[in-house]
């Protein structure tokens, strides 16, 4: 049944060591967990790869982790609307994970995961299982195509690109912006928050829409937002597409999108019908897939409620989730996921030393948006626990940019350069 | 394979107990857990241990590890009562208690200051997603 009879030298012969730390292929068994345990973290994006550094750090080295993530580089979502703008390519934004897995011992499983056994505290995947004493899950968002069942297919997503996963999708786009005639239509749908990144949307629209202004001026951006108004940083996107780009941006509130052709890129609404040159639809989105494996979501609502003192499952004992999974009031960004995943990682290391975690966490959010190729905002917030209420709530003080600036753009690229080097060194 | 194995052990125990020191350093154990937490989330912006990447265009001011806690206490409390004029911080220092700011500022003065270099970005698979 289990394989306690696995030992050392097993494991090595079976798992293909490279360079000590990191695995091809796994079979790891629990006898040889060291004194403190072992956590296992599905997913290599901000949220599980900070859990991952932080563990091994504050547990001086005590606690094995394991993280399991199926891509082999790590690819940025922040920044990522400036490769459709133009000012930087995806190359830019592509990182190993070689630093972190050897400055801090992290152990790495490149694999994808197929199913979890909260039970007996296994998580199965296509070339290996791995028991655990505690599990992060930290697997980011996944599209809900149900609700567009036309965009299901690898195909249709390859004429309607998402792009809202940073990687060969956004080339993709961008390479259609390039190939659009001067004059054309590009048109980007927006689902009801909660999504990933509330801001990115808004600017996204701003880099398609800066690159026009420069390279295509009589083209159109054409915005269809689910939500009732602009939800991030509102005053200074309206005045961003007033100021810089009153012909190009058509910003359409309560616009949710019915149908999509995909044949002829015409989206209908319950208004209207448009035909775009390009079409970018951001799709509803919910947990991600090892979230609905280990049955984490709620009946109702497709993210995952937790303890906001050590981001523990509300259903599902010693399973944490952390990142864009989670059902907060938080906003779903970078930043955000390694708060989140610091103060979970803070409170393993304690509840496995037998400790308690810090009855009160304090964390900030900083997130920057670019209006074109050099100026960006901010919006930033302290946010604090409420006992009373058990969630984390903004502190006083918060709030965005008077206007955007050159200046912030600097500060924007500086954010983008620390959070790189924290999370994956 | 018995030699390579051995080798692997053995480079495994220097390196861990090389790690455990090196942790020691700068986990800093009389730190309280809510400070541990509430400094790395400055490491957005200021670097992992406020040792912020060297060559980024902050860096003068981003460069939190080693500062005089004096200085760090003087500024924060000024973007706090809004005397300093901030163009992202008094947003940070307005959320923060008077005892959370003095923390901070004991933490990072404790840390080591050190050439971080920025990543170094590579071509992207053409197996990615």
């Amino acid at each position: 049944m289990n394989k306690s009879h696995f030992n050392r030298r097993d494991f090595i012969k079976a798992a293909g060591v490279i360079g000590g730390l990191s695995f091809s292929c796994a079979v790891f068994s629990m006898a040889n967990k060291p004194p403190m345990g072992r956590v296992v973290i599905i997913g290599g994006g901000y949220a599980g790869t900070t859990a991952a550094k932080y563990i091994r750090l504050w547990s001086l080295g005590a606690v094995e982790v394991i993280v399991i993530e199926k891509s082999s580089q790590f690819v940025s979502c922040p920044m990522s609307n400036l490769v459709l703008g133009g000012t930087r390519t995806i190359h830019d934004l592509t990182f190993s994970y070689d630093l972190v897995k050897k400055n801090h011992g992290v152990k790495w499983v490149e694999d994808e995961v197929i199913s979890i056994n909260t039970e007996v505290k296994k998580v199965m995947m296509k070339r290996g299982e791995i028991s655990y004493d505690r599990l992060i899950v930290a697997p980011g968002v996944d599209f809900n195509y149900e609700v567009l069942p036309e965009l299901k297919t690898t195909e249709a997503q390859q004429k309607i690109p998402h792009a809202w996963k940073a990687g060969w999708q956004t080339v993709n786009l961008r390479k259609q912006l390039e190939a659009m005639p001067d004059g054309g239509v590009f048109v980007m749908t927006i689902p009801k928050a909660p999504y990933r990144c509330p801001p990115g949307p808004y600017e996204r629209a701003c880099q398609v829409a800066s690159y026009f202004k420069t390279n295509k001026p009589s083209s159109k951006v054409i915005v269809l937002d689910a939500n009732a108004e602009v939800i991030s940083k509102k005053g200074l996107f309206l005045k961003a597409w007033a100021e810089l780009y009153p012909s190009i941006v058509d910003y359409r509130p309560d616009s949710p999108i019915k149908s999509v052709d995909v044949a002829s890129k015409t989206i209908s609404t319950d208004f209207e019908k448009i035909k775009a040159h390009v079409l970018n639809v951001i799709p509803p989105q919910t947990a991600g897939k090892p979230a609905k494996m280990a049955n984490l979501l709620e009946p109702d609502y497709p993210w995952c409620e937790v303890d906001f003192l050590t981001y523990e499952s509300k259903t599902v004992p010693y399973v944490h989730i952390v990142g864009d999974s989670v059902a907060s009031g938080l906003p779903k960004s970078a930043h955000i996921a390694t708060s989140q995943a610091r103060v979970c990682a803070s409170a393993i290391v304690e509840l496995m030393k037998g400790q308690s975690p810090d009855p009160a966490p304090v964390f900030a959010n900083t997130c920057y948006s670019y209006v074109d190729d050099k100026q960006a905002m901010h919006v930033a917030n302290v946010f604090r626990y409420d006992a009373p209420k058990k969630i984390m709530v903004p502190a006083e003080g918060g709030g965005v940019s008077a206007k955007p600036s050159q200046e912030e753009g600097v500060y924007a690229k500086a954010w983008a350069q620390n959070i790189w080097a924290d999370v994956l060194t | 394979m018995f030699k390579i194995h051995f080798k692997l052990i053995l480079i495994s125990s220097v390196y861990w107990a090389a790690y455990a020191q090196a942790s020691e350093d700068i986990s800093i154990s009389a730190v309280n857990l809510h400070t541990r937490v509430l400094a790395a989330s400055c490491a957005a912006c200021h670097g992992t241990l406020g040792r912020a990447v060297t060559g980024s265009s902050l860096e003068r001011n981003a460069v939190l590890a080693g500062r005089d806690p004096e200085d760090f206490t003087k500024k924060m409390f000024g973007f706090k009562d809004g005397s300093r004029r901030g163009t992202v911080m008094h947003h940070h220092a307005k959320g923060l208690t008077e005892a959370e700011i003095k923390q901070l500022a004991l933490f990072f003065s404790q840390q080591k200051s050190a050439e971080i270099d920025p990543l170094n970005p590579q071509t992207l698979n053409t197996h990615h997603e």
